[in-house]
């Protein structure tokens, strides 16, 4: 792990459906933050991001949030990252409603 | 109700076709994001936090049963059953598919309603007094003088690109319900000396990280001058506004950082630049929208089954009190339907509640309906006689809450649940704080109070002009919520003054708690308003009641 370098993960919206997804490690995207690329190397974020970036066809707003790693993968740190993990909190509108485990 | 002619629908119709062939080319790739999004934002379409969301123009507010069971069509067909009504008088749909918003754009062509200019560097949906056309304090409809201005400034090629977006709002009445004050330009309808009709012309108010009440560029503009001299106000505000700095970029930084005098100056000689140009043609064709505007053949008939229904139906004679208002025809009441039940989110209704509101329009209602700023729905237009059968119709579909102007009555901005700019939620804070003074029964005895919620600085929830404000902030990553207080929207405008420190998110319905709690020990009588009180006390003994820690140490 890079010295003070905090891990991350690569998010973005799904081009179509606005949906809120992750890259995994596997460079595919999945709509469940545990699913995630753990990322603890400064340079492989950047590349990571890179690659996101580069699917202009298919995301949209790629970035690098903070991440830590929970029992089950990467969760979020941030209550923003939080809730986009989620849906919102007045319906079960969102993932909140499709995910098993939240 | 403006009715299209034949330009308006071909515009309508070649801009969504347009917009259609550029989301096809954003999907297979021929546009990046960089290029498309500039795009779908002058077509209404943002990116928020878990989808898009498409907002939808309710120009001036104001709808019929069509357009509103076209509105409900939208929620049921392409998103999840529900719109929520904005601060703007506009709808919003929080889970559009890119894909879907082409067909979405056409269906609201099809009732006359679009999504131009809901969002981006331009004038924005121009709004009005809700109850323009049936209020009794009214001098007269504003809405064909904000139609002839949606019409203007749709398109307009000089104001597609302008330093920052740009709001405006008409009152036709000396009572502002249209928060003239806090809008790049506010237009409150006066009379002069002779008795005729023209325009206060506010300029430079906004909300926001730097909120300012507006100033009087004109204390009284006769009509026939208004649209060249609104075109000179944004034509000055073109070439002089920052486009340095986002934050500095909209009119009210203009008009404080120039002064408002250098401000006149430069607008009147435009203004004697550009009048000549205006041959007439814009009278003329605003004497044809007011043909659209013409008052309802109002009926006569006795109201003696209103009354008969208050005096045996204390529900019924709640609502009555709270949720109308008086109407230019004494036979007639204006109804403000509540989209704030206790517990719920504030200006949301389901595709249910829409078509109940729309068929009561259609049959009770002279087929009119209105969007308030405060996220209301208005029936502006009822016999008095069909009352009681409109509240039992509300009641049905949850839609007969008694709360118009009280304490749960609560403006919220979509906050951190939806937008992508918000540091913080809203919605939860309104939800509890409603279903909080529902438990404690004592809503109707705290009397009128305003609250307003806003999830970031940007202040959609009009935070600053709330009697009670609230600012959600990111304090380290931990959501925080500013107390303001002592603010106005009305055409006594005034910006309300923070309280003090923060509080965290389960200590800010307790902090408000206090605070009411407080303000009923303090007022003079039940007649005395928060507001009132707050005037005639001042922050001090409120800050006591919100911070007694402080005052415990202070004394130690």
């Amino acid at each position: 792990m890079s010295q003070n370098f905090a891990p991350k993960i690569v998010t973005a919206n799904h081009l179509v459906e606005g949906d809120v997804i992750y890259l995994t490690a596997d460079g595919d995207w999945s709509r469940n933050h545990r699913d995630a690329e753990f990322i603890t190397d400064e340079t492989h974020a950047v590349i990571r991001l890179g690659f996101a970036e580069a699917q202009q066809e298919r995301v949209v707003g790629a970035y690098l949030a903070d991440a830590k790693l929970g029992p089950d993968g990467p969760a979020p740190i941030h209550f923003r990252e939080d809730f986009r993990s989620r849906g919102p909190s007045n319906y079960r509108h969102g993932k909140q409603s499709e995910l098993t485990n939240v | 109700m403006y009715k299209y002619n034949d330009f308006d629908e071909a515009f309508v119709h070649s801009r969504n076709a347009q917009f259609r062939s550029q989301v096809e080319r954003r999907v297979d790739g021929s546009l990046t994001e960089d290029e498309f999004k500039p795009l779908r934002l002058m077509n209404g379409l943002y990116l928020q936090l878990h989808a898009y969301m498409l907002r939808v123009a309710i120009p001036y507010g104001t709808l019929d049963s069509a357009k509103m069971r076209q509105l409900a069509y939208l929620a049921d067909r392409w998103d999840k059953g529900y719109g929520h009504f904005t601060t703007r008088q506009n709808i919003q749909y929080n889970w559009p598919k890119l894909s879907d918003v082409p067909d979405m754009l056409d269906a609201l062509a099809d009732v006359e309603m679009h999504a131009i200019q809901t969002s981006g560097n331009t004038i924005r949906n121009v709004t009005a007094d809700h109850f323009a056309g049936a209020s009794a304090d009214e001098i007269e409809d504003p809405r064909p003088i904000a139609e002839l201005l949606r019409q203007w400034s749709t398109d307009h090629p000089e104001f597609q690109f302008l330093p920052r977006k740009f709001k405006i709002a008409v009152s036709g009445s000396p009572t502002d319900r249209a928060v003239t004050r806090a809008h790049d330009i506010g237009l409150r309808m006066v009379r002069n000396d002779a008795g005729e009709p023209g325009f206060e012309v506010i300029v430079g108010g906004g909300l926001g990280r730097t909120p300012m009440i507006g100033k009087v560029l004109r204390a009284f503009l006769p009509k026939a001058d208004l649209l060249p001299y609104c075109e000179a106000i944004v034509c000055v505000y073109n070439l002089l506004g920052r486009r340095d700095n986002k934050y500095k970029a909209r009119i009210k930084i203009t008009v404080h950082e120039n002064g408002l005098d250098k401000i006149r100056e430069l607008v009147d000689a435009r203004f004697a630049q550009i009048r000549p140009e205006f041959s007439g043609v814009d009278q003329e064709h605003l004497a044809e929208i007011e043909r659209h505007f013409a008052a309802p053949d109002f009926i006569s008939a006795s109201t003696a089954a209103y009354e008969t229904t208050r005096n045996v139906n204390p529900a019924f004679r709640s609502w009555s009190d709270t949720n109308l208002s008086a109407h230019k025809n004494p036979e007639y009441a204006i109804v403000t339907v509540s989209i704030k039940a206790h517990g719920q989110t504030p200006g949301d209704a389901t595709s249910e509640q829409m078509r109940v509101m729309a068929d009561l329009a259609e049959q009770y209602g002279h087929d009119e309906l209105r969007i308030s700023h405060e996220q209301n729905v208005i029936l502006p237009h009822v016999h008095k006689k069909d009352l009681p059968a409109i509240y039992a119709a509300l009641k049905d579909v949850g839609l007969a809450t008694a709360n118009i102007g009280l304490i749960s009555d609560i403006i919220a901005c979509p906050g951190m649940d939806y937008c992508a700019l918000a540091t913080a939620r809203s919605i939860p804070v309104a939800q509890q704080i409603a279903t909080r003074f529902d438990e404690l029964k004592l809503e109707h005895d705290i009397g009128e109070l305003k609250i307003k919620i806003s999830g970031c600085i940007n202040a959609c929830g009009h935070h600053h002009v709330g009697h009670i404000g609230i600012l959600g902030l990111d304090r380290a990553g931990v959501e925080n919520y500013q107390i303001t207080l002592g603010g106005d929207g009305t055409e006594n405008a005034a910006i309300g003054e923070r309280a003090g420190p923060g509080f965290a998110y389960d200590e800010i319905v307790p902090a408000i708690e206090r605070l009411v709690l407080g303000y009923l020990d303090m007022r003079l009588d039940a007649e005395e308003p928060f507001l009132q009180t707050y005037k005639r006390l001042g922050a001090a003994p409120f800050k006591a009641v919100l911070y007694p820690e402080a005052i415990k140490k202070n004394a130690a």
